[in-house]
């Protein structure tokens, strides 16, 4: 069905016309802070994507650079850096609402917003001081809180977006209910920059709770998911629920009047938070060696239901999420020195992303291998299609982080 | 009628002879129910926006995966738009008809196939009604968190496609936030999952991109629900102002204390005196604005916020506060709000619903463009409002039998979306665009946006068969649009305050 396009006048777009429209000392006054002020960097960033467009040349977009290893390896004639392009736009505490480009380093704005009592409920990992506002939406990463109060997409309201023309657009917007055209915000979290280049993304933020108790309860893994079962079912404050392998770590954000009287009821001994942040940010022992190849342990993520049966794969399990996040350091390697090194890798990659499959979900390799395979699950063939359509359509020249998914797009 | 579909500027449509047509989808379905008389279709004509009617060119009503995924190949084929429908509540025309067009009424697909407690989820078939769903989860203590006032009629495919809101969703969600999956039949009438009962799946999030779609990506043939336990107590507060501005004022001071209610309504004294007329509430019917604040929890935690929350109402001006004594008085309170719609609908023959959502801060500020577009036009508006997240449901009343009242509403209407997109928000927070707000999205959006969701439309649907002309204007509509509201560079009713 053609569709008539002559005499297109242009359109007044009135987001574009409007002025930072609160001033301070006005009621819900924009918080400014140190890195507020920042730097737009978004015409030289447009100019760049526009360039590389017209000449066919690949991109790398790169932020902080710390979580390279959460994908392929891009070879790319040009990288694209965010980091210049930085500071907080909008804050408005009253409104539940943040607006902040993309090169700005996320424990700025997690500063700044603590300053206000708030917080990215979502808890994103960092990996690395320099880790991006921009990337850490791209990654979608989400935090031990995931389970119980949602993950990086749902806290997105609006993204502005360089798309492979070099044109700076925007979707959504700073409004918690917003269902006006198809959500392309949420669509680029955890697209990996392979849509477009992220350059301002606007959060709904949180108040952090009024009380917090963090517990450690000694018991094996099967009672620790029959006791989560019949928690989940009740309205408890619990925030978090991850297991060791001797033990289960509870945490519980809510009320002073909820917290302390699960607390008395779920039992155990009081814990340091310190460890749900070093969970999150893969600095326990569990973790100790997990991005090093020589160590022939492979760190994987396998994203299950949450009552999933452990599958049976061999290695060492925590449990995050509880249940619906299970990390695995596999010692498959046995298998790969009979096989010779070419092949093991895709092995035992190939198995273990089966058995996820097998188990209602899928696996995701966070240790980088040699040989370039992807670390995600493959898509099935109807999926796989229309990813390739929508890829098609929105990078047409594939310029953008090529590769970084899956190795034929 | 302007909001009909035309060709012209909306797209070509094939023309298929529809006895051909149904033998072909016979010929491969032969169980599937269709209708072609005219007083079949005739039921079928609007949904919720029914001062809009197409009939269609047939109306078909599977039950099984297997005719819809073979009516979709049929229709592929042969080039016929197709047009899917839920419980038809829809109130921005989303399921309106195309007279070339099949009407998909998916009503039939209406079990919930398995409802896992332990696992708090359920499995349903999206012709399940929303409030069906936590019903049968209430004897696990369980719930289904969005409810749209439409709850006991709108089916859960419907809210998927619209992204359905309700009371709840500042602090629980949206449609997109509760939903773990839905399976999709493609135009091509290809099966596929997006999500899944793990919390993530590989690849694009084509999950959030689906919720909202309106019918334009795939079909919705089964959806996966994430299941709440019920709170402990919910405890409901009202607060009464005689300045709209105090209470919009409230509502920010409330939040910025770090409380987040599970619902936060405010209505003014027209949709108060409709509502108070129709259920009585005990709604104060002097009163400029009322704020129902309800907080729902543990009750150790919950007693507490309601010692916050008074406090700050009284601190904010509120004339008078009242905390619902018991269960019943809650429920009576919301009722009111609830049935603010139908309330309104007694007070005049015909009313009209907007659905714009603006930052909260703006709320005074747009209540006196609303109140000064109203007199512009001589119109009366009651307004009804999702305070807690900025989401305003002004309702206009009119009389559709008095020449030019209709026309003058839809003007009036237009006029109040493109305040709320001018204060930085949108045209449309829960109800969607649909058939309605398709010229207003030429406002909200540039065409180099526009152009790109018609990027997105064709990696799904290359051929525009599924729900063309809703939801995205073609650019040559903007074109219209634009030239009709623009003249020679000078905005209409100048004498407005725009901001």
């Amino acid at each position: 069905m053609p569709i008539k396009t002559q005499g297109i006048t242009p359109m007044t777009h009135l987001q574009d016309q409007q002025p930072e429209y609160t001033l301070p000392g006005e009621p819900g006054a924009t918080v400014s802070s140190g890195p507020a002020a920042g730097n737009d960097d978004s015409t030289a960033l447009c100019e760049q994507v526009a360039r590389a467009h017209a000449e066919r040349a690949t991109l790398r977009i790169v932020g902080g650079d710390t979580k390279a290893f959460y994908g392929r390896r891009v070879d790319a004639a040009q990288s694209l850096s965010t980091t210049g392009h930085h500071g907080i736009v909008h804050y408005d505490p009253v409104e539940l609402v943040a607006t902040v480009r993309a090169g700005t380093r996320l424990r700025d704005l997690e500063r700044t917003l603590a300053d206000n009592g708030q917080r990215l409920a979502f808890e994103p990992p960092h990996f690395g001081a320099n880790a991006t506002v921009g990337g850490m939406v791209a990654a979608g990463l989400s935090g031990p809180r995931r389970p119980w109060v949602g993950a990086v997409r749902d806290f997105v309201l609006g993204v502005r977006v360089i798309t492979f023309e070099g044109k700076h657009l925007r979707f959504g917007g700073e409004v918690m209910k917003n269902v006006a055209g198809y959500d392309l915000s949420r669509l680029m979290v955890g697209a990996q920059g392979t849509l477009g280049v992220l350059t301002e993304i606007s959060f709904k933020v949180l108040p952090i709770p009024h009380a917090h108790a963090c517990l450690r309860l000694e018991l094996p893994l099967t009672e620790a998911f029959d006791r989560l079962t019949v928690w989940g079912r009740e309205p408890l404050p619990i925030t978090g629920a991850a297991h060791d392998g001797t033990a289960l770590h509870v945490r519980l954000e809510g009320g002073e009047g909820s917290v302390s009287a699960t607390r008395q009821r779920l039992g155990g001994e009081s814990e340091d938070p310190l460890f749900w942040e070093q969970l999150r940010e893969q600095r326990l022992p569990f973790f100790d060696g997990a991005f090093d190849t020589s160590t022939g342990r492979t760190l994987w993520r396998l994203s299950l239901p949450t009552l999933a049966r452990t599958p049976a794969l061999e290695g060492d399990w925590f449990i995050d999420w509880g249940g619906a996040q299970r990390w695995l350091r596999s010692s498959d390697e046995i298998d790969s020195e009979e096989k010779g090194p070419e092949q093991s890798g895709s092995e035992s990659d190939t198995h273990i992303k089966e058995v996820a499959i097998a188990a209602g979900g899928h696996a995701t390799r966070f240790t980088p291998n040699a040989n370039g395979d992807s670390p995600f699950t493959p898509l099935t063939p109807v999926l796989d299609k229309y990813h390739r359509q929508l890829k098609q359509r929105l990078d047409p020249q594939a310029i953008f982080n090529p590769g970084r998914l899956y190795a034929e797009w | 009628m302007e909001l009909l579909y035309d060709e012209r500027i909306d797209g070509d449509i094939a023309n298929v002879d529809k006895s051909a047509l149904m033998a072909a989808v016979l010929a491969v379905a032969p169980q599937l129910t269709l209708l072609d008389r005219e007083e079949d279709l005739r039921p079928f004509e609007c949904d919720g926006l029914s001062a809009y009617r197409v009939l269609p060119m047939l109306v078909a009503m599977p039950t099984t995966l297997a005719e819809v995924e073979a009516l979709m190949r049929v229709c592929y084929e042969h080039a016929v738009p197709v047009v899917t429908r839920g419980a038809g509540t829809g109130l921005s025309g989303g399921a309106l008809p195309l007279e070339k067009g099949v009407l998909l009424v998916m009503s039939r697909f209406n079990k919930i196939l398995s409802l896992d407690a332990d696992a708090r989820l359920a499995r349903v078939q999206p012709g399940v009604r929303n409030l069906a769903i936590s019903e049968a989860a209430a004897p696990f203590g369980l719930y289904y968190a969005p409810d749209p006032s439409s709850q006991i009629a709108c089916s859960i495919g419907g809210n998927v496609a619209e992204n359905a809101g309700g009371v709840h969703c500042l602090k629980y969600g949206l449609t997109v936030h509760n939903v773990l999956s839905v399976d999709i039949v493609t135009i091509e009438g290809e099966r596929m999952t997006l999500g899944g009962e793990s919390l993530d799946t590989p690849g694009f999030d084509l999950l959030a991109l689906f919720m909202g779609s309106e019918g334009m990506l795939g079909v919705i043939t089964e959806v996966t629900v994430r299941l709440l336990p019920k709170p402990e107590v919910a405890k409901v507060l009202m607060a009464c102002f005689d300045d709209v501005e105090l209470a919009g004022k409230a509502v920010g001071d409330i939040i910025a204390a770090g409380c987040i209610p599970g619902g936060l309504e405010m209505m003014d004294n027209l949709a108060i005196r409709a509502a108070e007329d129709f259920i009585h509430a005990g709604y104060p019917v002097e009163a400029q604005a009322i704020l129902l604040c309800e907080l729902d929890g543990v009750e150790a935690d919950v007693r507490a916020d309601c010692e916050r929350v008074r406090d700050l109402l009284e601190a904010a001006g509120a004339t008078q506060i009242q905390l619902a004594r018991d269960d019943a008085e809650r429920q009576l309170f919301w009722a009111g709000r609830k049935a603010a719609f139908p309330a309104v609908g007694r007070m005049s023959p015909d009313y009209y619903c907007i659905d714009g959502t603006i930052p909260r801060r703006e709320l005074p500020r747009v209540l006196k463009g609303i109140n000064d577009l109203s007199a512009h036009y001589g119109l009366r508006v009651a307004n009804v409002f999702h305070a807690g997240d900025g989401n305003l449901h002004p309702l206009i009343l009119f009389d559709a039998n008095q020449s030019g009242e209709l026309e003058a509403t839809e003007a009036l209407g237009g006029k109040i979306l493109e305040l709320c997109v001018e204060a930085g928000g949108t045209i449309t927070g829960e109800h969607g665009v649909g058939r309605e707000k398709l010229n207003q999205m030429c406002t909200q959006f540039a065409a180099d946006e526009i152009t790109l969701f018609h990027a997105v439309k064709s990696a799904f649907d290359e051929r525009r068969l599924l729900n063309p002309g809703k939801n995205i204007p073609t650019l040559a509509r903007c074109a219209e649009f634009g030239a009709m509201h623009v003249h020679h560079g000078e905005l209409p009713h100048p004498e407005l305050p725009r901001f």
